[in-house]
């Protein structure tokens, strides 16, 4: 490709870890006020899709007050088409528990978790190894936390916060009602921090290199860099650090195979854009496709012209209306409806139009349903109706 | 006490206190906002997310029933927004849902229906679901139908079943569109714990859980010119009939009851609450027998506490979860199935009647009656002793299929022979009553004088507070009562089967050192049974609660023991109470039951 | 069953009987016998003092707690986009002509059961599955059958 692109590299997560007992140490010194200030003048915010402001969340959880509070990684990555989070855990997992035990101490938490989806439990003999080398470190040098790893089992709204914990709790991963948030009230109704592991990764090199290298990099409202997970229609599937804000054109002329018809931003419960807005679309926090900020954990999808779009949203809406938990009913029943409604206008026994009556029921669900899951279908379920309405009919 | 902050509700400020939710602080202001899966007596879900509000400021919509205010908060409850959301829950709820309204046993009085009504659902634009469903109708209870077709998923069942009734025996199975409100690996209701309160069919909103309803059959019997039918009438029905039929909550109908089971075409028209004044004698006697067992004879055999047996959800409680316990049960029959086995005996013979001919029905507060009436064991008379059990709504249904015009009736009064009662009796209604009526007899038939409280109201007994206790010292008794001097008789009252948990859980770890305890399965005693008039909530189980108390102050006889029929039924009959009649009768076994 | 009470102790002993051990433990469970029977949970109900219906409804809720009598090797193969358009069919297709069983059913010898799972995180190496907790990717058709024939000489 002889075309210029903008994509910057760059290699912070991945780059080694040895240094992390120096970096636990030297910052378990500082002061936590300044700690806080640090992160939030980073601007860094949560990877794994929602986006909340980090040091909003840690300085929030810091000053509520119990007398118990938690650290929980969220590894429960499992939105289709990301993979990033086990490749941090698998390369660099001295990172995210380095970041988990600073939390711990600007917060006044004692123990951490790491909720780690059950399809990767292989990943556990190698992880535990290295909590027992953090907390033996941990010991040395008398700070009291320690890790513990709680094993998912097959179910992808436990990736929410609330439904995580209850999930901890020994129940049904279904989500809370918010408020009360997990900054006061989380995990066995203490005050707890959840980040996601990239979030906690990127956490780390901010206390190691400094909230303005991380700042500097991005672009406004979308700080620093992330990490990418490409698959699909490309030749060059795989992880990627990239600095934020880059256009959607630059990333196909990078990534694509030459004939990308769309991208999926964000999973199934991302967006998904059309080879006409690549050029206008960025990749961020408040990227150009919508006022609301996008629910990105950085999967990438893209889709060739030899891919129907109508395959491509009947596989997200199968997937949603299995792994809905099912206790609201704008979601367990606005699923079933989306996914037999695009049935039904392809096989002819509902007109064209009747894809309008199905938008509107996404904006409902948008509206009314209990977590994130409920409100996210209308993402993909309205860019991919929109924008190829011609592959949806009969 | 607690700190005020102010909130808009559409343009009008209001102040509240802090930590109230939204659809708390509306209805305080007069404002309605509908909802499904909430419910008084239980804890917020905020799943059906029909309650939706606007909140200004917020791009999505709120529950209002699980989101508390804050200070200068402004809420939106009529926008075109909210109510287009709200209308499209009703629809999508509606496609999930079999919506043949005319062949429903809730038509008329479903809350999904209400909404419909109220919104215009005129059309279904929707894709119908149920066909993609698979939905089951479990029919194998005596006492309840679960009819998954009708569930609208609002956990108010399971919620009533952990949180009211600590029983368990419904849960949320599965997820996405699979999920669903399940009993164990999804067995009948009959094979699992499920007590047959029924609370959990008085908190259903729709027709997903009903009662097993015998109006067909009892209507074939009422026309069988061969048959005689029998019917006694529960104390608590007469507290709770009114409301199905045009009357406040709270409104005594014993009179009107009676005229319209006549009308309808019953022969003899008896009370159950004769049978509730029996039980206190047999009861009672039993009680001091087990006494003077563990206390004279110090027979270490005897179990003490004893429980009360009158109401089957506990019964069958008992049997499933502390099996241990049994013999701490009195042996005595409810009064539904003393009044059975002596319809077709005692009653038979004096009123020169074929036994195999009489038909017997008794009127219930109770869906667990039905399951009682079932038992095998209830056929002493050498018949089955209760042929059909209705609940106070099925009655109510019989009686507008009749055309009876309820509220104009004249008032009549109960059969002879075995329709006469005392106010001991009435109170059995209300938790507490069994004790307090206990309490009227015993102390009087071991000291020879009244319970030493102001017009016989046993206060400490009465209540609605989960568990209450009393004691009364037993002084100056009695010559054959001796060995009960300066023993302070300790007694214990539960409703609700979680709290009789609670209390046997305190006699398991000897925390508790009582002679007696009531236990009563449903919240409210009978009062609030599961067979009842829906909706309950606090406030009307509290107007019965009054109305019974009201009934038994207004009654002639206030004990047990100086009911005329009682004092004939002994002389020509059983001779005396534990006698060999008795036993033969009005005495029963238990049955160690399964866990899940 | 006898194995299965012992087992039940062993676990609850080692996590404990607060409500929040249940997942570990049905988990664990899992692990050993590859499924939860109805008498295995009634068996952990009564261990940490849970109520049945909570412990079915629970188990229930996570796909990987199978309630239903599974082969020695659970077979889960992605379903989701990537491995979709990447050729899931054909693995499927494999694997069921190999078995000579369909989605959801288990081999007469009780080796194999085959299901379909969602997006396992391996979407830029697919399609993936997994057999028990072992991560298979980059599949073919021809990959498959080595694989499976390594796990039929077993």
């Amino acid at each position: 490709m002889a075309v210029q692109y903008n994509l910057k590299r760059a290699d912070f997560i991945f780059r080694n870890e040895n240094d992390w007992e120096k970096i636990l140490s030297r910052t378990l010194q500082r002061d936590k006020q300044e700690l806080i200030n640090e992160l939030i003048s980073s601007e860094l915010k949560g990877r794994g899709g929602a986006g909340f402001p980090t040091g909003l969340k840690w300085k929030l959880t810091s000053e509520a007050k119990a007398d118990q509070k938690y650290v929980i990684c969220n590894a429960d990555e499992g939105e289709p088409g990301t993979f990033k989070d086990r490749e941090i855990l698998t390369k660099v997992p001295f990172k995210v528990l380095t970041a988990m035990g600073i939390c711990a101490h600007i917060t006044g938490a004692t123990k951490g978790y790491i909720y780690l989806r059950g399809e990767y439990k292989f990943l556990r003999p190698d992880l535990e190894k290295a909590i027992k080398e953090f907390e033996y470190y941990c010991n040395e040098i008398d700070f009291d936390f320690s890790i513990e790893i709680f094993l998912g089992s097959g179910a992808y709204i436990c990736g929410e916060e609330t439904a995580l914990m209850e999930s901890m709790e020994g129940y049904r991963g279904e989500p809370r009602n918010k408020p009360p948030f997990p900054t006061n009230e989380g995990f066995m109704g203490k005050p707890t921090v959840i980040n996601n592991v990239e979030t906690l990764a990127h956490a780390f090199t901010i206390f190691k290199h400094g909230a303005k290298k991380f700042y500097d990099l991005g672009v406004q409202f979308s700080r620093g860099t992330k990490l990418f997970s490409v698959s699909g229609d490309t030749p060059k599937p795989g992880i990627y650090e990239l600095e934020l804000g880059m256009s959607l054109q630059d990333f196909v002329d990078e990534f694509g195979d030459g004939d990308t018809k769309a991208v999926q931003v964000g999973g199934a419960s991302g967006f998904l854009v059309p080879r006409k807005r690549f050029g206008e679309t960025s990749i961020g926090y408040k990227g150009k496709l919508t006022g609301i900020s996008l629910p990105t954990g950085g999967s990438m999808m893209l889709f060739n012209s030899t891919r129907s779009m109508f395959n491509v949203l009947d596989n997200y809406l199968e997937f949603f209306r299995e792994e809905s938990c099912g206790q609201c009913t704008p979601c367990r029943v606005g699923c079933q409806q989306l996914l037999i409604g695009i049935k039904a206008v392809k096989q002819g026994q509902k007109p064209a139009s009747y894809l309008d009556k199905l938008l509107k029921l996404t904006e409902t669900m948008q509206l009314t349903a209990k977590c994130g899951l409920g409100q996210s279908v209308a993402n993909s379920f309205s860019s991919i109706v929109e924008n190829f309405r011609e592959e949806m009919i009969y | 006490m607690s700190k005020k902050i102010s909130i808009t509700i559409n343009g009008v400020v209001y102040e509240v206190d802090e930590g109230k939710t939204i659809l708390e602080a509306a209805k305080e202001a007069g404002i309605i906002i509908p909802t499904l899966c909430y419910h008084k007596d239980l804890c917020v879900a905020g799943n059906c997310r029909v309650c939706v509000v606007e909140v200004v400021g917020q791009t999505r919509l709120a529950a209002s029933c699980a989101t508390p205010c804050h200070d200068n908060m402004e809420v939106l409850t009529n926008t075109l927004k909210v109510r287009n959301s709200r209308k499209q829950i009703i629809e999508l709820l509606l496609s999930e849902h079999n919506a043949d309204c005319t062949k429903c046993y809730k038509n008329g009085n479903c809350e999904l229906q209400e909404l419909a009504a109220e919104y215009k659902i005129m059309s279904q634009d929707l894709i119908d679901l149920v066909p993609h469903k698979f939905y089951s109708v479990d029919m194998y209870s005596p006492s309840i139908i679960k009819d998954d077709s009708r569930c609208i998923r609002c956990q108010r069942c399971v919620r009533t079943c952990a949180e009211l009734q600590g029983v368990n025996a419904l849960s949320v199975a599965y997820k996405g569109d699979k999920m669903k409100i399940s009993t164990f690996f999804e067995k009948s209701m009959n094979e699992v714990v499920c007590t047959n309160c029924g609370q959990c069919v008085n908190h259903c909103p729709t027709g997903a859980l009903i009662e097993k309803n015998y109006i067909e059959e009892v209507w074939e019997a009422i026309a069988d010119p061969d048959k005689h039918l029998v019917v006694q009438t529960a104390p608590a029905v007469r507290v709770g009939l009114g409301e199905e039929l045009g009357f406040d909550a709270g409104e005594r109908v014993t009179g009107k009851m009676v005229a319209a089971l006549k009308c309808l075409g019953f022969d003899s028209v008896l009370d159950t609450d004769f049978t509730a004044d029996l039980t206190i004698m047999e009861e009672g006697t039993e009680l001091l027998s087990r006494l003077k067992k563990a206390l004279v004879e110090n027979n270490k055999e005897v179990k003490l506490p004893m429980f009360t047996s009158c109401s089957p959800g506990w019964i069958k409680y008992i049997e499933h979860m502390y099996p241990d316990y049994l013999d701490n049960l009195s042996t005595c029959k409810s009064p539904q199935q003393m009044f059975g086995a002596l319809a077709k005996t005692y009653y038979a013979k004096a009123r020169k009647l074929d036994p195999e001919k009489i038909v017997s029905v008794s009127i219930m507060p109770c869906t667990a009656k039905k399951f009682e009436a079932d038992r095998p064991e209830m056929h002493d008379s050498g018949f089955r002793d209760v042929d059909y059990v209705l609940t106070t709504r099925e009655l109510a249904i019989m009686i507008k299929q009749a055309g009876i015009d309820f509220m104009r009736l004249p008032d009549k009064k109960f059969d002879r022979l075995m329709g006469e009662s005392s106010g001991a009796a009435v109170i059995f209604g209300a938790t507490g009553g069994v004790m307090e009526a206990a309490l009227r007899t015993a102390y009087e038939i071991v000291t020879g004088r009244e319970v030493p409280f102001e017009n016989l109201n046993i206060a400490p007994v009465r209540g609605l507070e989960g568990v209450r206790e009393a004691s009364i010292k037993i002084e100056n008794p009695l010559e054959a009562w001796a060995f009960l001097d300066g023993v302070e008789l300790k007694c214990a009252v539960a409703h609700g089967l979680v709290n009789a948990k609670k209390v046997v859980e305190a006699v398991r770890n000897n925390q508790a050192s009582y002679h007696f305890i009531e236990v009563m399965a449903c919240p409210g005693g009978c009062l609030g049974g599961g067979g009842q008039p829906i909706p309950t909530s606090p406030e009307i189980r509290e107007k019965r609660t009054m109305a019974i108390y009201a009934e038994d102050a207004g009654m002639p006889v206030r004990k047990s023991h100086e009911n005329p029929e009682i004092i004939k039924i002994y002389e020509d009959y059983l001779k005396e109470p534990l006698g060999h009649k008795s036993h033969q009768l009005l005495h029963t076994k238990y049955t160690e039951r399964n866990r899940y | 069953m006898d194995q299965t009470t012992g087992l039940i102790t062993q676990l609850a002993e080692q996590h404990g009987r607060t409500r929040d051990k249940l997942l570990p433990i049905l988990q664990g469970v899992v692990e050993q016998e590859n499924y939860l029977s109805d008498e295995t949970m009634i068996k952990i109900a009564r261990e940490l003092d849970l109520p049945a219906a909570e412990v079915f409804g629970t188990a229930s809720f996570y796909s990987f707690l199978e309630y239903k009598k599974m082969g020695k090797y659970v077979i889960r193969v992605c379903k989701t986009i990537t491995c979709a358009m990447k050729g899931k069919n054909q693995i499927l297709l494999t694997i069921e002509d190999m078995l000579k069983i369909g989605v959801g059913e288990t081999t007469n010898d009780k080796k194999f059961t085959l299901l379909q799972t969602n997006c396992l995180g391996w979407c830029h190496k697919a399609p993936a599955m997994l057999i028990n907790d072992e991560v298979y990717t980059e599949l073919t058709p021809e990959r498959v059958r080595e694989i499976l024939s390594e796990y039929i000489k077993k």
